[in-house]
């Protein structure tokens, strides 16, 4: 709490206590002096507030319709009523201003990834300076438990970087020298120098604060209801009351005083404030929540979209796949796979071609290159190789029947390495890139959360797509596909569903800006440190985690759960106190009671959000 | 067209904030009014040759509709 908030606090514990006094004593006049006197403590900063709008002509302003409300009850004599109105409307103002500091509050937390300063190498000495005033190709030092402040390359030294606050990603990550590292990690274990690469402003971490404070600023639709009802609202509900007050009196001769009363009750319950707060507080907390599991929201419009999600679309390369190739399966014949292994290792030992350097990876022994006596590639084909004496092929199809040596057909899918030696086939290898363990787990988890269809594009070629496509059980996949084709799809797509139904498309957000852009929502994976994934896309996934997106739905679903509840229980409650006093059933401090009482639920709500764990 | 943000204290609620931002976006040398309450920011896009004059223009108007609001330039 604030030193504001104290002083509401006290002012209305005074208030209180001389309210309580004033219903033990019995003389008249000394009541309605001690009526008198809670009731300025209380509410002086209201009056003041009233009298100050409604110079400027704000007939609607709810400091002005609280203050006739709670006057007009003193000239019929009501008192106490007037007192516990204005109690209950403090109360309810002090709650709320406190959950909103407290929500603030969280949610910078959850983003707690903003550093302090940074240690720089000038002249040899090191200063400790605000990141902003370090500049590009400055030396940083950073020792152990220090927050990386700006984006750079390691030029010495070695640790672990915990990521978790950048990408929510749990295991911490290995850095050496010339690796580059995002501002925003922390650093584990080790001292590390880096060489700035950018500006603060131009780092990783400037980016991601920026996207999440701005993201309030798009709204969603039901904010937009919710702003446009508190519009007419006030209006309205001020009209009847003046016609409450006015006609039953008049037209059918009732008490002027009891329709009076009810009238002023209406104008208890005529701000909108406390519903209205409910909403963005209830989407700030889910921006806030998907941003501690690494996926960052550009505006509460996608997130509110992200709830009706029925198709997603994806790439299948880096998205579904992990991108790398790598040697998936060794089949030898008549000798051991490991020497199958061997074989094909030393044959490609000078080679840097993607495939030799998979094969070197699941080899992972010291090479003795002397055993290697002579290679020759033959392009497009393979490599022909001397290996402790023996002659070793090591390439594809065409190889072995321009060496005319006896195969097997393999019918794996993915790229085949035959290997032969002395024109005596000994088996093959398959290289393959791997389906991220990952995607399993994505593709059941959006199927929970009522996605009807799982759609995969790619530039591969058919057998590997179909292949993976069948592995984790897609609705449909489209291969061998240029760039445009894929805007087409989408396009094609989006024609094909109904408008409430939303289509995510989900890629690496380097080659795809065109067809993210053309989604209803496009989802950028792995975009840490891309500044065009960052652009493109309307939700950023900053680890590499599919699943990481089907949460965020999760959270989206939740969001827009407590939205409409809110909406729904607030509205309504206000229509029935509004009925109530209208027939003059229930009294002013009730309607005043109900009226924050709701908008405390709907707070209490919207703050869950925030407290969900498990995602 | 350049964005600025400034941090923006004190409103009491989202109506506010909005009547607010209604307010501000008569301001004919600023594009893009923005305020969000929960982030308390406002943002808007002006040339950067008018930005004193936009400056000057916003905290008139918040002297005029919400006097309690201060903004300070981040």
């Amino acid at each position: 709490m604030d030193k504001k908030m104290i002083n509401k606090l006290i002012r209305i514990i005074i208030s209180f206590f001389l309210v309580l006094i004033s219903l033990l004593v019995n003389l008249d006049n000394v009541k309605i002096i001690l009526c008198i006197i809670s009731y300025v403590v209380v509410s002086y900063d209201v009056i003041l507030k009233a009298f100050r709008n409604i110079i400027r002509g704000r007939v609607f302003d709810e400091n002005f319709l609280m203050s006739i409300a709670t006057i007009g009850a003193f000239f019929i004599s009501e008192f106490i009523e007037a007192v516990a109105v204005m109690l209950f409307y403090q109360i309810g103002e002090l709650f709320q201003s406190y959950a909103v500091g407290k929500s603030r509050k969280s949610v910078a937390k959850l983003m707690d990834i903003r550093p302090d300063y940074a240690n720089v190498v000038r002249d040899g000495e090191i200063v400790v300076v605000d990141p902003d005033e370090v500049s590009v190709k400055e030396i940083i030092l950073i020792k152990p438990g220090e927050k990386i402040p700006l984006d750079g390359v390691v030029i010495e030294g070695n640790s672990t970087l915990n990521t978790l606050t950048l990408t929510g990603e749990s295991m911490p990550r290995e850095v050496i020298v010339g690796d580059e590292v995002l501002s925003g990690c922390v650093n584990n274990t080790g001292i590390l120098k880096l060489e700035v690469r950018k500006e603060f402003g131009e780092s990783t971490v400037s980016k991601i604060l920026d996207l999440v404070e701005n993201a309030s600023s798009r709204k969603a639709n039901s904010e937009n209801f919710i702003t446009k009802f508190a519009r007419y609202y006030t209006p309205i509900v001020v009209i009847i009351a003046v016609i409450l007050a006015i006609f039953p009196p008049l037209l059918f001769n009732l008490s002027f005083n009891d329709w009076l009363y009810r009238a002023l009750s209406f104008l208890v319950v005529s701000c909108p404030c406390a519903l209205v707060i409910s909403i963005p507080l209830s989407f700030f907390g889910g921006i806030g929540a998907a941003s501690k599991i690494g996926v960052l929201v550009k505006g509460s419009n996608y997130l509110e979209a992200l709830s009706d999600t029925k198709i997603i679309v994806c790439d299948k390369t880096g998205t579904l796949t992990e991108g790398v190739f790598k040697v998936q399966k060794v089949c030898s014949v008549g000798i051991s796979d490991d020497e199958l292994l061997k074989y094909a290792v030393y044959s490609e030992v000078y080679s840097n071609h993607p495939i030799s350097i998979s094969l070197k990876e699941a080899y992972n022994k010291k090479i003795d290159k002397n055993l290697v006596t002579a290679t020759k590639e033959i392009s497009g084909k393979g490599i022909l190789a001397t290996v402790d004496g023996k002659e070793v092929l090591v390439g594809n199809e065409k190889l072995m029947r321009e060496y005319r040596v006896k195969y097997t057909k393999s019918k794996e899918v993915g790229t085949v390495i035959y290997v032969a030696i002395d024109n005596q086939f000994v088996g093959f290898i398959i290289i393959a890139d791997k389906i991220k363990e990952d995607a399993y787990k994505a593709v059941k988890l959006f199927r929970e959360n009522n996605v009807d269809k799982i759609i995969m594009l790619t530039g591969d070629l058919d057998s590997i797509s179909k292949e993976v496509s069948k592995k984790l059980n897609l609705d449909a996949y489209y291969s061998e596909l240029l760039p445009q084709d894929k805007v087409k799809i989408v396009e094609d797509l989006i024609s094909k569903k109904d408008s409430k139904s939303k289509l995510v498309f989900m890629g690496d957000g380097i080659n795809d800006a065109p067809v993210l852009a053309l989604a209803d929502i496009g989802v950028a994976m792995g975009g840490v440190g891309s500044d065009a994934a960052i652009e493109a896309s309307d939700i950023v996934i900053m680890s590499d985690e599919l699943s990481k997106l089907a949460n965020a739905i999760k959270i989206s679903k939740k969001t827009m759960k407590i939205v409409r509840e809110n909406i729904i229980f607030a509205i309504s409650v206000k229509v029935f106190v509004l009925l109530l006093s209208a027939a003059g059933i229930i009294s002013m401090w009730l309607a005043v009671f109900a009226d924050v009482g709701v908008s405390v639920l709907a707070i209490l709500n919207a703050i869950r959000i925030l407290r969900v764990k498990g995602y | 067209m350049k964005k600025y943000k400034c941090k923006i204290k004190g409103l009491d609620c989202v109506n506010c904030a909005n009547e607010l931002e209604e307010a501000l976006r008569k301001i004919t040398v600023i594009d893009n009014v923005n305020i969000s309450f929960m982030a308390e920011k406002l943002t808007f896009e002006c040339e950067e040759e008018n930005k004193d004059v936009a400056l000057e223009n916003i905290t008139k108007v918040i002297k005029k509709e919400e006097p309690d609001v201060t903004i300070e330039e981040v």
